[in-house]
């Protein structure tokens, strides 16, 4: 049997990850899957602690998060393409016309 | 399989804004061009016939639909405001619309849809309600700040906001879900309960507490996550600005304290000192940086944060007197903010020029009245005696000083002190200087005599009574608010 | 080691290493496709962990749906040029050592938060999980959290809205 802490170093190993690629990448598209990565660890999250305790109110949770997941995608890359016709890039450093 | 019963009321408010929103984008197909600001009227009333429903909540207290939404006085006393937000909102982005070509009826459809989130923020009970709310609105935000399309800066402030906005769920929910983890349970009352049996593990409670902070610190825009907030609001369209600096971030002010009032408070002490220090930075942070912008819209975004850390003061007190006056600031803090958005949103010029501080210069000769607001919205936001912001001000650190948070206090009473400098910029501008004295020559169709709707009008003046009516009469409203901090408590 | 166990390592390496790779790829095809796999694998993980219902929308809604979405993207803008930009931002030490910091946080609060008691190994099947997962969780999305589960129409509703506004072709009567 696999103990549930594996599966939840394996869920936070994913969420680094997905933090580190949303801070160093450059390109818009790739920030945003490393956000769904984010989002997948959030459920393996969920999910084990479900199965642990034996209560499936967790795996509800992942279900609606997933339809976020969803919803975001559309309207996330949807801005992505409004914002590419008008400049014609996806990288980050280009998103500069407000300056401090 | 039964199918349990669907109570009609306690949701009521939420159903008639959605139906609404559904039906201005129906009729839009229907309406010929010159008769689309119709709809604007529509949703109007929309909002006028949600505000009637909620007055029906209030006879409707307690849980429904197992326990995912509770109407108390809270919910309703959040419900009237998002609701007067987005009335206020509607009016005022009537003549903005038109102006920049972008009058489509899904901007009020979305406005009415995020409202209808806010709504089931302030009501939930539940953490699975509370973020749903807030996907709802924030989604319909990233679309409304990006709704001049073809605008690059609209673009950027869409993508930022979408970008980090998404992130910082991730943290809310990876917090979420640590906290389902350690308590079982995502319903409020339930994890309160956990928590005091003592049984539970305390580290995952912790870190899930502080991925929850995150997530609303994000939301509400305090720091150390408030580096979002000057370029979505400056490239957002002029009435979206206003209306996410107030609506939005009371929806997440009204999730932070359910939260972390109901949920929460056995932890109270540990979470206590991350707002302290978040408070402070939150001000100091705003209230530096306000100083230094020529932007108007961007100098009120600073503004806004350093308000969200004044806000902060009155929820590190933990008491009941703290989270009322919490109520009666972002009522407060809505009107004025709204009404100095709707003044920017008339003198600017098409295509969102003329939004500079320096760009002020001669409203007073030219506009008295207009500028006349303007003084007494800028001066609210100050805290000036006499208006809603003083009062609201009073209330709130008179809660953090019974509850002997004096460093605090003056830390905040020196903030507002420094924030006077920024407020007055532009009233200087606008009566003691000539136009065209920055050194810009405008162009004489800039000149034009202002063409202000009858809409907008309105909202100035509803506005004004209101910061007038709050500053002199506050207790009313600050008693209900009291009543439902109680019910939290 | 049991078998349970060879495939957890198995899946939980694949998820790991695709999951390093799309951070790591320049192409955004590539980060695409190696995200598609770690997908795969967590949905191997959650037949694992007896969540049969998740893993099948976690193949149809996520890879099926939102993926299809990213590489149609991908494919509209202009891919020669987004490729050969520079790979990482200049903060990246900085976003390096915060992550470093961030994942030793949890990992602390993980491995010793699941020493205690409160927090034993998974062992046995559950009685109730096993049977019947996708009916059990149809049956609490209708009864339970209806509320949550209508609400949700509004949120796709807001979404397609939101969508359509916003990448559709500019029209005429825009500015």
């Amino acid at each position: 049997m696999v103990p549930l802490n594996y599966f939840l170093i394996l869920a936070a190993i994913l969420f680094c990850l997905g933090v580190i690629g949303f801070v160093m990448k450059r390109n818009l598209i790739t920030m945003f899957m490393s956000i769904e990565l984010m989002l997948n660890s959030v459920n393996l999250t969920f999910v084990a602690f479900s199965r642990h305790i034996n209560v499936l109110s967790g795996q509800i949770f992942v279900f609606f998060v997933m339809v976020i997941a969803a919803a975001e995608a559309a309207v996330g890359l949807a801005i992505i393409v409004a914002f590419y016709r008008n400049r014609e890039s996806l990288n980050v450093d280009e998103v500069d016309r407000m300056k401090l | 399989m039964t199918l349990p019963q669907v109570p009609i009321l306690p949701i009521l408010p939420e159903l008639i804004l959605t139906l609404f929103g559904i039906a201005v984008m129906l009729f839009d197909p229907f309406t010929a061009k010159p008769h689309k600001s119709w709809l604007s009227s529509l949703a109007f009333i929309g909002v006028l016939a949600a505000l009637a429903g909620n007055v029906l909540l209030l006879a409707a207290e307690g849980e429904y639909y197992n326990g995912m939404i509770i109407v108390d006085s809270f919910s309703v006393f959040f419900n009237f405001l998002f609701l007067i937000i987005a009335g206020l909102s509607i009016l005022a982005s009537r003549q903005y619309l038109v102006r920049e070509g972008v009058n489509h009826s899904e901007y009020y459809g979305l406005l009415l849809f995020a409202t209808v989130g806010m709504c089931f923020m302030g009501g939930a009970n539940e953490l699975i309600m509370i973020f749903i709310g807030l996907e709802i609105t924030s989604i319909s935000t990233y679309v409304l700040a990006g709704f001049r399309r073809t605008d690059l800066k609209s673009n950027e402030a869409a993508i930022k906001y979408f970008l980090l906005g998404s992130f910082a769920t991730a943290f809310l929910l990876y917090g979420i879900a640590l906290m389902y983890g350690a308590t079982h349970t995502t319903h409020l009352s339930q994890i309160s309960s956990a928590l005091l049996t003592g049984r539970i593990d305390l580290r995952l409670v912790l870190a899930g507490t502080a991925l929850m902070m995150v997530g609303f610190s994000f939301k509400v825009a305090t720091a150390p996550f408030q580096i979002w907030t000057p370029d979505v609001y400056e490239g957002a369209p002029i009435p979206v600005t206003g209306w996410m600096s107030v609506g939005p971030k009371a929806a997440g002010f009204a999730a932070f304290l359910r939260v972390f009032f109901v949920a929460l408070p056995a932890l109270d002490q540990k979470w206590f000192w991350v707002l302290w220090v978040s408070s402070v930075l939150t001000m100091t942070i705003g209230n530096t940086a306000a100083m230094l912008q020529s932007n108007i819209k961007r100098m009120l975004a600073y503004s806004s944060i350093a308000h969200a850390g004044y806000i902060l003061v009155a929820f590190a007190a933990l008491t009941p007197n703290g989270i009322a006056s919490i109520m009666f600031y972002l009522l407060a803090y809505s009107v004025m903010n709204l009404g100095a958005f709707a003044v920017i949103s008339a003198w600017s010029l098409s295509g969102e020029r003329r939004v500079t501080i320096d760009e002020f210069a001669g409203l007073g000769y030219r506009q008295p009245w207009l500028a006349a607001a303007f003084t007494v919205f800028l001066l609210g936001l100050t805290g000036i005696p006499l208006t809603a912001g003083f009062t609201g001000k009073f209330f709130m650190f008179r809660a953090a000083i019974n509850s002997k948070l004096y460093w605090l206090t003056i830390i905040a009473l020196l903030n507002s002190a420094a924030s006077l400098y920024y407020y007055l910029r532009p009233t200087i501008a606008m009566y003691m200087r000539e136009p065209g004295e920055s050194g810009r020559t405008s162009a004489p169709q800039d000149s034009a005599p202002l063409q202000i709707s009858m809409a907008t009008k309105v909202v100035i003046a509803v506005s004004v009574l209101a910061v007038f009516y709050l500053g002199l009469f506050p207790s009313t409203i600050l008693d209900f608010a009291q009543s439902s901090a109680f019910l939290v408590h | 080691m049991t078998f349970d166990q060879i495939l957890f390592y198995c899946l939980a390496a694949i998820a790991i290493i695709s999951a390093l790779m799309v951070i790591t790829r320049r192409n955004p095809v590539h980060s695409a496709m190696f995200l598609i796999t770690t997908l795969f694998s967590v949905a191997g993980i959650y037949l694992q962990l007896h969540a049969e219902f998740l893993a099948a929308v976690q193949v149809i809604v996520y890879v099926g749906g939102i993926m299809v979405l990213f590489l149609f993207v991908i494919m509209l803008v202009n891919l020669e040029v987004v490729s050969t930009e520079r790979r990482f931002n200049k903060q990246w030490i900085i976003a390096l050592i915060a992550s470093a910091v961030l994942l030793v946080e949890f990992g602390y609060v993980i491995v010793r938060g699941g020493k205690s008691s409160l927090l034993p190994p998974v062992t046995g099947p559950a009685q109730d999980l096993t049977r019947k997962n996708s009916e059990q969780i149809g049956l609490m999305l209708y009864q339970n959290y209806m509320l949550p589960f209508e609400i949700a129409s509004l949120l796709l509703l807001v979404a397609i809205i939101g969508a359509v506004i916003l990448a559709k072709r500019r029209l005429a009567s825009d500015k």
